[in-house]
């Protein structure tokens, strides 16, 4: 048990943190620990929550995608044309909508590899474009979506978040599967060391791609969970997303470096972040200084995060690999 | 794919050879690291390479397992063409290459790095029925400690590679190729690695062997290859050759003396360096010693003894260090690698990874050359005078100054760094393990100028894995053991024996008892 | 300054020059010296903010604060005029640019100290500088207005040349001799390759990159400023659209993003290029959607045919 928690601290940490936040929310929170309140709260977190486990597949792979906003703008108002109408439209919606976003990513992936450029310059460029596939499927914000499967997805189930449930299979019916698969074992070895990976038999180009198809499939999974929530399409929505995103992943003991973290950090990780804001809210902290204090929040856990370095007792530690 | 569709085939001639690589060539741009190369492996043979740094080995090697594709030539196996794209393919047809760069991924635990690649696991589901091999392998190496659930970047060299051993075997090689890869094991692993290696030859298996240690081609190597300058010499069975000639053959002139030889002690001499208790963090306890004008002065003992961190210490790396350190008579505190390269302290460090830690590969070698130099008072970096005289005692191939640094070979890469930090005209010179995986030519050079340098006043302290270097090269060599000084010698005490005994902290009296 | 001056980095002015006459075809006012110059003054607000991106991705880092930054030195430079004070309005210009290098040195000690992958250290920066810029402002458009100085230095002309572009080539040529004169430049670059071998080869790292973030920072706010005087006022988030333009101008002038290799000759060619691109998608009067996707794939295309030619070299 001790090793294990050694072994898989970042996350833990990251849970501990949140539990603690959660309690706090819940107890300031002038309506308590009802399901109204946890099922408005689990739904904000699992937006951001699918967005950072997009900024995941990207960064476990020692890259970065500046697009994941700009996919879930794009996929948030595609989804706001395709979510309406019979079910058999609506279940094709979903399918196109997720697909949108897997192909944005299987673009950046291609880009990335073929044209080799690091993953930083390419989203950039790539950003643009979705947000402009964006502004002209929805102008100006509007749209909708089917209520009564926006209900069923954003509410509960007997009690219980839908989102709380979805997070759940995510990480037991999905992750921990798949970080058994050659696939999953190839995302981490790509991130920590990709000429290890490729003289172990390892296809780095096609892992590469399939990396950022993944972080593309999340990011769409992210817009149409957005659609759900707001039943809206936005085009504007993009940067904010970006940015948390990668934020989050950091909180969530994510490695930029890469090959360190999972994405179960990254759902905890944008969990704390989400909680954080709400706990603001109702903190009794006067609306004007809660940017500030969000700001000094996010730089504080990086900071501590990153204070372990000072007591390292080699210098030439701290430069890592 | 149809893996090994001849492998099992008894009418094997063995003769014929496995794999034959026929007018090969490599060229990276204008270098020729391989120029139409004829070679061929046999079946069931323990085939050893021999070379300087540069001969073209690493990049043969490369070639056979799929790392890099040839320019020219063919690489036929039991007689058909083959194209070797990507490392996996290679693997398939059972040419496994463990790698003298290793092919561990630091992040992820002993079990994941076996399985990683392995066969009949792709991009899906992964077995584990392979670990079973691996398991049996690590416990007949003495690797019994090595724990599956480990993760790689915290275990310590040795142990490394004795995982890679584990995963190349596990894949059930054909061809094995064995790149330096027992560089960092003792000599107790490295006679068990052997057997193991002895049975997979017996058992059909041929096997591709580079090491710099005669001594273990000598007992290990049914033929030997010898390459120098992208071309292979002669190729010819163990035994035929001695080793004067084989040396002679790999440098393609004569090297009389790999030692220069050691002038008698000074009693005059000055003390220019001087340590007294220095202690870190538990890992390295209360050592002191002093170096004099003229000498070299060895730290030897195993692996991680402390050796290394004390270097590191005494450069102003260690955060924490304790005790007193003396330069020319004054006490200095070292609190950086730039203070410590003040003129008034004038220390260098030539550090054990040349490649990341002592160049910047990106850069051309005439700006790793002025690196250390530039800024510095009193010393204009952009004056060629500064390293010229170092690079043409080492003699440094280059094709220019202004190509980046990364095109020169591992030898001459390290007598960029020694340039860069010579050109400060330092006091003390910190060497950790300089000429570790260096060619023999490369090596004279290296003592030849070390003990130049001690002559006009230079003192030198050298880490050392080889113990010959401490014998031959250093008037005075001390011991470590789990971070303490535990024997210092001189003269005709320093032997192999007296070496390796306290490196293993036994003393003479244990043995009595033991025996 | 000429080991800067790389086929890479002639790239963007070649592009600019064919931007020009294919854009003047169509519409041939582009080619009119009010046309050229105007354009020479706005690509000076980017330019400025990318001659500091440059300096950070030499080093190997990215800094992410650039937009609060600049705003957040707009904001103080305006409230300083605003308040009437001849004194405070005179230190208005000195202490944006003291406010930019104050938030480079907090970048620095994050990156530098605690060793925070910059990318999200200056990303929580920027958030706090956002914090404070609302608290300070309530939320709405600060008060205050431009000084004379600011004005002039955005909008005037010398010798039919725009002021602020006079200024953007002023500092890239003092940041040009600062590299290239000083060993700072060469550490610069060798920290950007390999940070652990440029301090073993002595060398106090954490002072570079604090210098390096400190002279970035003060680009930003020197951006922020004209930005102001510009306007003639500070506004919330005037410096968000920038942030992307900027690392884009960079890339583009042939520096890159890995840190090391690069250098402002090619970045002044980045700005350039995206400033007349901007101008020219919006001379077309094509909409916002169109706009953004030609932008991103001629950035693309650019990137790719930078990339090809390395390709096919090696």
């Amino acid at each position: 048990m001790l090793d294990y928690i050694r072994a898989n601290r970042r996350e833990v940490i990251a849970a501990v943190v949140l539990l603690v936040l959660l309690s706090l929310y819940l107890g300031t929170h002038p309506r308590g620990a009802s399901t109204y309140v946890m099922t408005i709260w689990a739904n904000q977190c699992l937006i951001l929550g699918l967005a950072a486990i997009a900024q995941f597949f990207a960064v476990v792979v020692r890259g970065i995608d500046l697009s994941v906003g700009a996919v879930i703008a794009l996929t948030n108002t595609l989804a706001s044309h395709l979510l309406d109408g019979s079910a058999g439209a609506i279940g094709f919606g979903v399918l196109a909508v997720l697909a949108a976003g897997a192909l944005c990513g299987l673009l950046n992936g291609l880009i990335i590899v073929f044209g080799r450029i690091q993953p930083i310059v390419v989203t950039l460029a790539t950003a643009s474009i979705f947000v402009g596939g964006a502004l002209m499927l929805r102008p100006t914000p509007g749209g909708a979506v089917n209520y009564d499967l926006a209900d069923a997805i954003t509410l509960d189930i007997a009690g219980i978040p839908t989102a709380l449930i979805i997070s759940g299979l995510l990480i037991f019916a999905f992750w921990l599967p798949f970080r058994r698969t050659g696939l999953g074992l190839g995302l981490y070895a790509l991130g920590s060391s990709e000429q290890a990976a490729f003289q172990s038999g390892i296809n780095t180009r096609l892992v590469r791609i399939a990396a950022f198809t993944l972080a593309g499939l999340f990011g769409g999974a992210a817009g149409l969970y957005y659609s759900f929530v707001t039943t809206t399409g936005d085009a504007g929505i993009a940067a904010n997303f970006t940015l948390n995103s990668i934020a989050a992943v950091v909180l969530g003991g994510v490695l930029l470096r890469g090959g360190v973290g999972s994405l179960i950090g990254a759902l905890a990780g944008a969990f704390i972040l989400k909680t954080i804001a709400s706990l603001m809210f109702f903190s009794g902290i006067p609306s004007l200084a809660q940017p500030l204090f969000e700001g000094l929040i996010l730089a504080a856990a990086i900071a501590i995060g990153g204070a372990d370095v000072l007591r390292t007792r080699n210098r030439l530690e701290v430069f890592g690999r | 794919m149809c893996r090994r569709t001849t492998w099992k085939n008894p009418m094997t001639d063995p003769d014929k050879p496995l794999l034959r690589m026929q007018d090969i060539s490599m060229h990276f741009g204008a270098t020729k690291a391989l120029n139409n190369v004829d070679f061929a492996c046999k079946p069931s043979e323990i085939h050893a390479i021999l070379g300087e740094n540069g001969a073209g080995k690493s990049t043969l090697m490369k070639l056979i397992s799929g790392v890099l594709q040839p320019t020219g030539g063919r690489i036929i196996l039991d007689g058909q063409d083959v194209r070797l794209a990507t490392p996996r393919v290679a693997q398939n047809l059972g040419l496994v290459c463990m790698f003298q760069e290793l092919s561990l991924v630091p992040d992820l635990t002993v079990r994941e790095n076996l399985l990683l690649g392995a066969p009949g696991s792709g991009l899906g589901w992964l077995r584990s029925d392979a670990l079973v091999k691996a398991r049996d392998v690590l416990d007949r190496i003495d690797g019994g400690h090595i724990k599956m659930s480990a993760r790689v970047s915290d275990l310590t060299l040795p142990s490394r590679q004795q995982v890679e051993i584990a995963k190349a075997l596990m894949r059930k090689p054909r061809l094995l190729i064995l790149d330096e890869a027992t560089s960092a094991l003792n000599a107790s692993v490295v006679t068990k690695v052997f057997d193991l290696i002895r049975a997979e030859r017996d058992q059909g298996s041929s096997v591709l062997f580079i090491s710099h240690r005669f001594h273990e081609i000598e007992a290990l190597a049914d033929r030997i290859s010898v390459f120098r300058n992208g071309e292979r010499v002669e190729t010819f069975d163990n035994g035929d050759h001695s080793y004067n000639e084989i040396i002679n053959m790999m440098v393609g002139q004569r090297i009389d003396e790999l030692f220069p030889p050691k002038p008698p002690a000074r009693a005059d001499a000055k003390e220019v360096l001087k340590v007294e208790n220095f202690s870190w963090d538990g890992r390295v306890t209360d050592i002191s010693l002093t170096v004099h004008e003229g000498e070299i002065v060895g730290l030897g003992g195993l692996d991680g003894q402390g050796q290394g961190a004390f270097l590191m210490g005494l450069f102003g790396l260690l955060r924490t260090a304790e005790g007193k350190v003396t330069v020319a008579g004054k006490p200095v505190s070292v609190t950086s690698p730039k203070a410590a390269k003040q003129p008034d302290i004038a220390l260098a460090f030539i550090p054990e990874d040349r490649k990341t830690e002592g160049l910047i590969q990106d850069q051309s070698i005439l700006e790793n050359l002025q690196l250390a130099a530039i800024g510095l008072k009193d010393l204009d970096a952009s004056n060629p005078d500064l390293y010229q005289d170092t690079l043409e005692r080492l003699e440094l191939k280059h094709g220019g100054l202004e190509l980046p640094v990364s095109s020169l070979s591992g030898g001459n890469q390290q007598k960029v760094v020694l340039a860069k930090w010579l050109a400060l005209k330092p006091r003390c010179l910190l060497l950790a393990d300089p000429t570790r995986g260096i060619d023999v030519k490369t090596k004279t050079q290296i003592y030849s100028m070390l003990r130049r340098l001690a002559d006009q006043g230079t003192a030198i302290l050298l880490l050392s894995t080889d113990y010959e270097e401490l014998i031959q090269l250093c008037d005075e060599t001390h011991i470590f053991y789990a971070g303490r000084l535990v024997s210092s010698m001189r003269g005709d005490d320093m032997t192999a024996q007296n070496i390796i005994a306290a490196s293993l902290n036994v003393t003479e009296k244990r043995k009595v008892v033991h025996a | 300054m000429s080991r800067t001056i790389t086929p890479d980095s002639m790239m963007p002015y070649f592009g600019t020059v064919v931007l020009i006459l294919a854009g003047s075809l169509y519409f041939p006012q582009i080619l009119t010296f009010d046309y050229l110059s105007q354009q020479l003054q706005i690509a000076a607000f980017l330019g400025l903010l990318a001659t500091g991106a440059t300096i950070v991705i030499l080093l190997g880092h990215i800094d992410l604060s650039v937009p609060w930054v600049l705003t957040g030195a707009a904001i103080l430079s305006t409230a300083l005029v605003g308040s009437g004070n001849p004194v405070l309005s005179a230190l208005a210009v000195p202490a944006a640019l003291a406010f930019g290098a104050l938030i480079g040195v907090v970048n620095g000690i994050g990156v530098a100290i605690l060793r925070i992958p910059s990318m999200v250290w200056t990303l929580a920066v920027n958030s706090i500088l956002l914090g404070l810029a609302v608290l300070n402002t309530g939320g709405f458009n600060p008060k205050g207005e431009a000084s004379q100085l600011m004005v002039s230095m955005a909008s005037g002309n010398v010798f039919g040349l725009p002021v602020s572009f006079l200024t953007w080539m002023a500092v890239s040529l003092a940041i040009v001799a600062f590299l290239t004169r000083t060993p700072f430049g060469r550490y610069l670059r060798s920290i950007g390759y390999n940070e652990k071998a440029t301090f073993l080869s002595g060398v106090s790292t954490p002072s570079v990159v604090f210098a390096a973030f400190a002279l970035a920072g003060m680009c930003s706010a020197l951006g922020g400023v004209l930005l102001a005087g510009y306007a003639n006022q500070a506004y919330q988030s005037m410096g968000d659209p920038f942030l992307l333009p900027t690392i884009a101008a960079v890339v583009i002038g042939g520096t890159s993003i890995l840190g090391g290799r690069g250098g402002l000759f090619g970045t002044i060619g980045g700005a350039l290029f995206i400033t007349l691109l901007t101008s020219i998608l919006s001379v077309m009067q094509i909409g916002d959607a169109w706009r953004s996707i030609v932008f991103g794939v001629i950035i693309l295309a650019m990137l790719l045919f930078q990339a090809m030619r390395k390709g096919a070299r090696s």
